[in-house]
């Protein structure tokens, strides 16, 4: 690798392992809120848990992959994304339509396609597939989407969209929808067409009401009002908010959240697990958690604002949102502010599938910004 | 141009990325400081949940200890239902474990998915029970009850009652006493997890208070003879059903009452109703001849006759009131002693007839008749003993000898030891009691005498209760047979058969009482059927109680009975 004699300058005094990373086109600080978050992760899971080792183990070695990933994406240059982006796309879509043939069938839905040594969740690899298409289709140009552009980034969000409201999964369709539309914001997109766009959604609500499945409407309902079904439906939101109620201040202490350890928690070490870290480690706990997410999401968008290029520029600005929304649609959900929709924490919650996309997206977001401060030079 | 408006998207969105942040932790806030107490209480009151804990009940005694009711610790094993429709493997086992088939559990579980309880198997021994819970599994779970046993099974079961599954008395001295023996059960609070296992006890809130125990009246020992003789008898005769009530006539205490059919009441299935009945206390029959002694008493006691004073029963029919009363033969004139003997009707309605109504009527309704003994046993029947002023012609006689009046063997067995208690009624009592209580005197000591001494002659060679006698003792008594009234009719082909006696005279120390219900037509008199029984119960009780013979005629066999009474 060619390291550029400013560069070279700027890692003078620094320590050798930091120069290692900024070597293999790593962003420290960045890397560094990512492996404190895992860790905490690490953490809560093993009460989450029930105390089992095993499943922190089989977590850290997903998180070990995703590393590994993450600091493999990092070397891949900006024209070899331009070159894959359809690809992935395409491979994702081929995935997304595979699982009704070979997926899993658990709780009524099929999300998951079983490959014998790992299980994929084709939805939350969408989730990176999307905005990448996205990015390299309207990057090309720095026209704001318009016109034929426009119809074809709708067409590339509803198809995968579409097949993932299918299986049934709203939650990532609507997540899937919601980075897509993300993305024609940062291209461009005219505030008329987001003022329409809006206008058309809240119209539109109505007839989406119909098309819901019972169980849809039912979580929205009982969002609405909890007491509504509180052995069933309204169970998961009413157990989450006792758990969080209960940490208090500091927290009951580690393996001391007893709502958790009770096993009164639903889905504890998947899509609960913030009210375990809340019950365990209190308002304390959950506040540096927040700002962890905050600080990651906006190192990223820091990284991307002084790219130089539109293309990293807008892949680094989705990611960020991407991670946003996962983390917040999250916590939103786990405290009782949107309905719950089934969407992991992200590098925490106990589930690979997410964990590799999203290391995987961070790691594109520091190679991209590593080589800009290569090509910054020669230019 | 167009990297700036990227990058003004960018701040942009940067900007409801720290809306909404700010917004979850505000959240996060208000849930972990304002909602704080509210949530709290609301995960005690989801992880912590009440146990009762049964009192252990307390014991039901003999006079002298041998237990008759007794609590052991038992477990019952229950599930929730809401647990195991989600774990159908474990079905299995479980059934296995409690003894159920497979497809029954499966399909008791489905039926009741959506309760929180279900019993696997009641009443399990707790070494076995434990055994089964310590392999954990979910939504399985023990609660500690109390079950009931009864040593002494058929032989006092319905003296001595029974209670309910749930730990409450619901009949006899189980029933009567219950708020003596039940105690009060006390609360555990425990913590519960989500698949609703008990994960440790907190505090105790309330310690269980256990029972008192009751120590009974009764003995044992006379209570098991009179059952063993009232069965045998029963069985002989092929009756339908009787009593032995035997009763300490110095203090009111019932020493036994024995009822045939019985049951046994350690077994659930074999609670049938009519074999549940202390027939004794519950069910009035008409008592017959047995209630002339009262009538003679009313008689002495006025004044107005002595125990030699004649009447005349001349050919033994007499017309009053347009029915006619006879006597089983012609016995002419004869004195109130031969009158008992013979067993008159006649004689004693021209006795009934001779005296006022009032004055009958309070005389019997003074030995208790008309009136609950005083026992507190449940269900107990106060007879019926019509008032003296709507008494007819026929009713101011035929009361005399026992028809028109109805009576329990408990009021029975109360008004004889009345005369063998020197004149003074006691009220019963089913507990034991080491001072009699102050009674009421009912007729002069002189005449309760006389009317002991008159009725030896009942049991003489020559009267109706022969074959009441016991070699070495003097025995008085009186038979008596009458009729079953069925839907208001006499039912010409049922009789009860009674006997009722006490011993040894003149200090008697046993009053017992003998009534069998539906001897049929074969051998109905009193004297044929419950005499045998009397003796057999009064015989055993005298030798066990070491009552020394007193006879002189039989001082030989006596000497020998009393010393293996004295020696037991």
């Amino acid at each position: 690798m060619n390291v550029s004699p400013s560069a070279s300058r700027a890692l003078e005094g620094r320590p050798s392992f930091h120069r290692l990373l900024r070597s293999l086109g790593l962003d420290p600080l960045l890397l560094a809120l990512l492996v404190l978050v895992s860790a905490a992760g690490l953490v809560v899971l093993y009460t989450a848990g029930d105390g089992a080792g095993s499943l922190v183990l089989r977590q850290a070695v997903r998180l070990f992959l995703g590393f590994g990933v993450l600091v493999a994406v990092a070397q891949v240059p900006v024209g070899y994304y331009r070159f894959v982006a359809p690809w992935f796309y395409a491979l994702t879509i081929v995935l997304l339509v595979l699982v009704f043939f070979v997926g899993e069938r658990t709780l009524g839905a099929v999300r998951w396609i079983n490959f014998g040594v790992v299980r994929v969740q084709p939805g939350e690899i969408a989730q990176l597939a999307l905005p990448l298409l996205l990015v390299w289709l309207l990057s090309s140009t720095p026209d704001p989407p318009r016109g034929g552009r426009l119809l074809a980034a709708a067409g590339l969000i509803a198809l995968p969209a579409g097949l993932i409201a299918l299986e049934p999964d709203l939650g990532t369709a609507v997540l899937v929808v919601a980075i897509g539309l993300v993305v024609l914001f940062l291209a461009g997109l005219s505030w008329r067409w987001i003022a329409a766009g809006v206008l058309g959604l809240l119209a539109s609500a109505p007839v989406a009401w119909r098309f819901m499945h019972h169980y849809q409407r039912e979580r929205i309902l009982v969002f609405l009002h909890p007491s509504r079904d509180p052995l069933g439906a309204g169970y998961h939101i009413i157990q989450s908010q006792i758990a969080i109620g209960s940490g208090g201040l500091l927290g009951g202490g580690w393996m001391h959240g007893s709502q958790a350890y009770l096993n009164f928690l639903p889905e504890q070490t998947t899509d609960f697990i913030f009210a375990v870290l809340a019950e365990e480690f209190g308002l304390l706990g959950t506040l540096v958690m927040i700002l962890l997410y905050l600080a990651i999401v906006f190192r990223i968008l820091w990284l991307a604002q002084r790219a130089s290029d539109r293309f990293s520029r807008l892949l680094g600005a989705s990611i960020a949102a991407l991670i946003f929304l996962y983390a917040f649609v999250n916590m939103a959900m786990v405290s009782g502010l949107l309905p719950v929709v089934g969407e992991p924490l992200p590098f925490v919650s106990f589930g690979g599938s997410s964990i590799v996309t999203l290391l995987a997206g961070c790691g594109a977001v520091m190679g991209l910004d590593a080589r800009r401060s290569h090509l910054d030079h020669h230019l | 141009m167009s990297s700036s408006l990227a990058r003004t998207r960018l701040l942009v969105l940067a900007v409801p990325l720290a809306l909404g942040t700010l917004g979850l932790a505000a959240r996060v806030v208000d849930l972990e400081t304002v909602g704080r107490p509210r949530l709290l209480a609301q995960a005690r009151l989801r992880e912590t949940r009440q146990l009762v804990l049964p009192a252990h009940r307390g014991m039901i005694v003999d006079r002298f200890g041998t237990p008759l009711a007794v609590s052991t610790l038992v477990e019952d094993l229950c599930a929730d239902p809401r647990v195991l429709i989600h774990r159908p493997g474990e079905w299995p086992e479980l059934a296995r474990l409690a003894g159920w088939s497979l497809p029954a559990l499966a399909q008791a579980v489905r039926t009741q998915r959506a309760y929180a309880f279900m019993y696997l198997r009641r009443g399990m021994d707790p070494f076995h029970a434990r055994e089964i819970i310590a392999r954990g599994l979910p939504g399985v779970f023990l609660v500690p009850q109390f079950r009931r046993y009864y040593p002494e099974g058929a032989a006092a079961a319905q003296v001595v009652g029974y209670t309910t599954i749930g730990d409450r008395g619901e009949g006899g001295l189980e029933l009567a006493y219950n708020r003596v023996l039940a105690g009060r059960s006390g609360r555990l609070e425990v913590v519960v997890n989500g698949l609703g296992q008990s994960a440790s006890a907190v505090r105790l809130v309330r310690r269980p208070r256990p029972g008192h125990s009751l120590v009974s009246s009764l003995d044992m020992r006379l209570q098991y003879v009179a059952y063993a003789a009232l069965r045998k008898e029963i069985r002989l005769e092929h009756a339908q059903a009787g009593s032995v009530v035997v009763v300490d006539p110095h203090t009111g205490e019932v020493l036994a009452m024995s009822t045939v059919p019985s049951f046994n009441p350690n077994t659930r299935s074999d609670y049938i109703p009519a074999r549940m009945r202390a027939r004794a206390a519950t069910d009035m029959f008409e008592p017959g001849s047995v209630f002339k002694p009262f009538t003679i008493a009313a008689a002495l006691a006025s004044g107005r006759y002595t125990p030699g004073s004649v009447v005349n029963t001349g050919q033994g029919l007499l017309s009053v009131g347009g029915y006619i009363i006879r006597d089983d033969a012609a016995w002419g004139r004869i004195n109130l002693t031969t009158l008992l003997e013979k067993s008159s009707n006649v004689g004693a309605s021209l006795v009934a007839l001779s005296l006022p109504r009032r004055y009958l009527w309070r005389a019997y309704n003074a030995f208790g008749f008309g009136r609950l003994t005083g026992s507190g046993f449940p269900g107990e029947s106060p007879g019926l003993l019509h008032v003296w002023t709507h008494w007819s012609m026929s009713m101011h006689a035929s009361i005399s000898y026992g028809y028109g009046v109805a009576v329990t063997l408990l009021q029975l067995a109360r008004g004889y030891a009345a005369l063998a208690n020197h004149g003074v009624l006691l009220p019963l009592t089913f507990v034991r009691r080491p001072r009699p209580p102050s009674g009421r005197a009912i007729v002069p000591p002189r005449v309760a005498h006389e009317l002991c001494r008159m009725l030896t002659s009942v049991v003489s060679p020559e009267g109706t209760g022969f074959l009441a006698q016991i070699p070495g003792y003097e025995v008085a008594g009186k038979t008596g047979t009458s009729y079953i009234v069925r839907d208001g009719r006499y039912d010409r082909h049922d009789y009860s058969s009674v006997f009722v006696g006490l011993a040894p005279v003149p200090h008697p120390r046993l009053v017992v009482a003998v009534v069998v219900e539906g001897t049929g037509k074969r051998q109905y008199f009193g004297g044929l059927v419950a005499a045998p029984i009397f003796k057999r119960v009064m015989e055993e009780a005298l030798r066990i109680l070491g009552v020394p013979p007193d006879r002189p005629s039989a001082v030989r066999l006596a000497s020998v009975v009393w010393r293996q009474g004295s020696t037991a």
